[in-house]
């Protein structure tokens, strides 16, 4: 895709406590951001397996943003901590696997912080529409060479 | 008298193991060799690839497949003997999901024909001669096949009827999918058979507390308690991502679970759920401590994928 036209497409994994609703501040507040993140609501981030992750970016996403509270505002006392554990190694592995570290995002946004919210996405966004398509499918398809005609019954020794 | 069950066997990307598995049942072998007429397995005696082109579609009606594709002969001989045979197996982990020689996806294939036919320490290759696929000498004209730029799985190149996982299966396993088919008494198509339907910490023994801990040990770092769960000792273990089935033999030798047997029931992606097993387990309320403990975990997609990376959601790594 030519750059210049290129939109990103994330994937927000939003605590209900926290973010979402720092989220909702955001538009209430009228602050404008880039409307290329597509916000899924959870109970907590502690909830976002990496299999989600890993999906979203499998299926189509540029790049997938988790966002809870703020370490030790957990609603549910220690949720972020093991969403922190889990971020932090799953951001290693997927270094590993050729996914650019931008591509994957861990922020703290707290119910009052619509203005960080905002700004948030807008980093995001300009990371990964700098790191360009992801396209994971194009990925898995570079692949088999042109077969040589080598089949068994040609083989002379 | 009823015709005895016709069989065959393969191999393609493996160590070689499954083949010695499939032994491992002993004295049994007698039994699925009076209950068998084995027409192909390469590996043990000689038949030709031609001898299995002359055979009549569905022929054969069993073949136990082991290894992953990695070349155009693996693909070929796939191919050729879903064409005859009835029932096709992938058996072993290789054949199932990928395993060890899947890893290979972590690499492109340019990378890989450099390391080994250039840059290792003890490659002496002075003219930087790389394999050909057709080469001309006196005698006529060679042909070698093609290497792939990826491992697929069996199933990711032809219909496969059954899986049966491990690395090697475990030779009651592989008695019991074999027993299946020569009673026929087959699941239905696409079940995974010779495992269980847990994980195999709901087949371990091992005492079980609180999982918290403040470091992560390899297996060489540390002895490791021999009655204790092994992630409360800070050894990875794979155990809460892995189906059951194999009855635990590392655990009883006192070594973490390896992932062998693959994703347990409704689980997509293996790597994914260790990963997420793993990272959840620390114990510390402090952000850096937390980074730090998990940051030392080396090659986390060798841990969570050992077994599993081309049977994986990703499949392979962005390479280049």
């Amino acid at each position: 895709m030519d750059s210049a036209n290129f939109e990103p497409r994330i994937v927000g994994f939003l605590c209900r406590w926290c973010s979402y609703t720092g989220a909702d501040l955001a538009g209430t507040s009228r602050m404008k951001y880039p409307p290329n993140l597509v916000p899924i609501r959870v109970m907590c981030s502690g909830r976002v397996d990496p299999t989600f992750v890993i999906k979203a970016l499998k299926e189509g996403a540029d790049g997938v943003l988790i966002a809870g509270c703020h370490p030790g505002d957990c609603h549910y006392t220690s949720g972020n901590f093991r969403t922190l554990g889990r971020y932090t190694l799953l951001q290693i592995m997927l270094e590993q696997l050729g996914v650019e570290k931008g591509r994957v995002k861990l922020e703290w946004v707290s119910a009052s912080e619509g203005d960080k919210w905002a700004r948030v996405v807008k980093e995001i966004t300009e990371e990964v529409r700098k790191l360009g398509a992801l396209n994971w499918d194009g990925v898995v398809e570079q692949t088999k060479q042109e077969v040589a005609e080598c089949a068994d019954e040609k083989v002379k020794i | 008298m009823s015709e005895k069950l016709k069989i065959g066997l393969y191999w393609a990307a493996s160590c070689g193991g499954c083949e010695i598995a499939v032994l491992e049942i002993k004295e049994k072998i007698l039994d699925v060799a009076a209950a068998c007429d084995i027409l192909f397995w390469p590996v043990a005696l000689d038949f030709k690839y031609k001898d299995v082109e002359a055979m009549p579609d569905k022929h054969m009606d069993v073949v136990l497949f082991n290894g992953a594709i990695r070349t155009s002969e693996q693909e070929h001989l796939a191919k050729l003997l879903r064409q005859k045979c009835k029932v096709l197996v992938a058996y072993g982990s290789c054949a199932s999901e990928g395993c060890i020689p899947g890893l290979a996806n972590l690499y492109s294939r340019q990378s890989i024909l450099d390391r080994v036919f250039k840059e290792t320490p003890s490659t002496d290759n002075p003219n930087g001669t790389m394999p050909q696929l057709k080469v001309k000498v006196d005698e006529g004209e060679l042909c070698l096949p093609e290497f792939y730029e990826r491992v697929d799985t069996l199933a990711q190149t032809v219909d496969v009827d059954y899986f049966v996982p491990g690395c090697p299966p475990v030779a009651d396993q592989t008695w019991a999918a074999l027993e299946a088919i020569v009673s026929g008494k087959l699941p239905p198509k696409g079940s995974i058979v010779g495992a269980g339907e847990k994980t195999v910490c709901d087949d371990c023994e091992r005492k079980r507390e609180e999982k918290k801990i403040k470091k992560f040990y390899r297996p060489w770092e540390i002895i490791a308690d021999n009655e204790k769960c092994f992630l409360e000792q800070g050894i990875i273990c794979a155990g809460p991502a892995t189906r059951d089935g194999c009855g635990t033999p590392c655990i009883k030798g006192n070594m973490p679970c390896r992932g062998c047997y693959g994703p347990p029931p409704e689980v997509v992606d293996q790597g994914a759920k260790l990963l997420s097993a793993l990272g959840s387990i620390v114990d510390s309320t402090d952000p850096d401590e937390i980074q730090r403990v998990v940051g030392e975990i080396v090659d986390p997609v060798g841990y969570c994928y050992r077994f599993g990376l081309p049977n994986s959601m990703l499949r392979r790594a962005k390479v280049g």
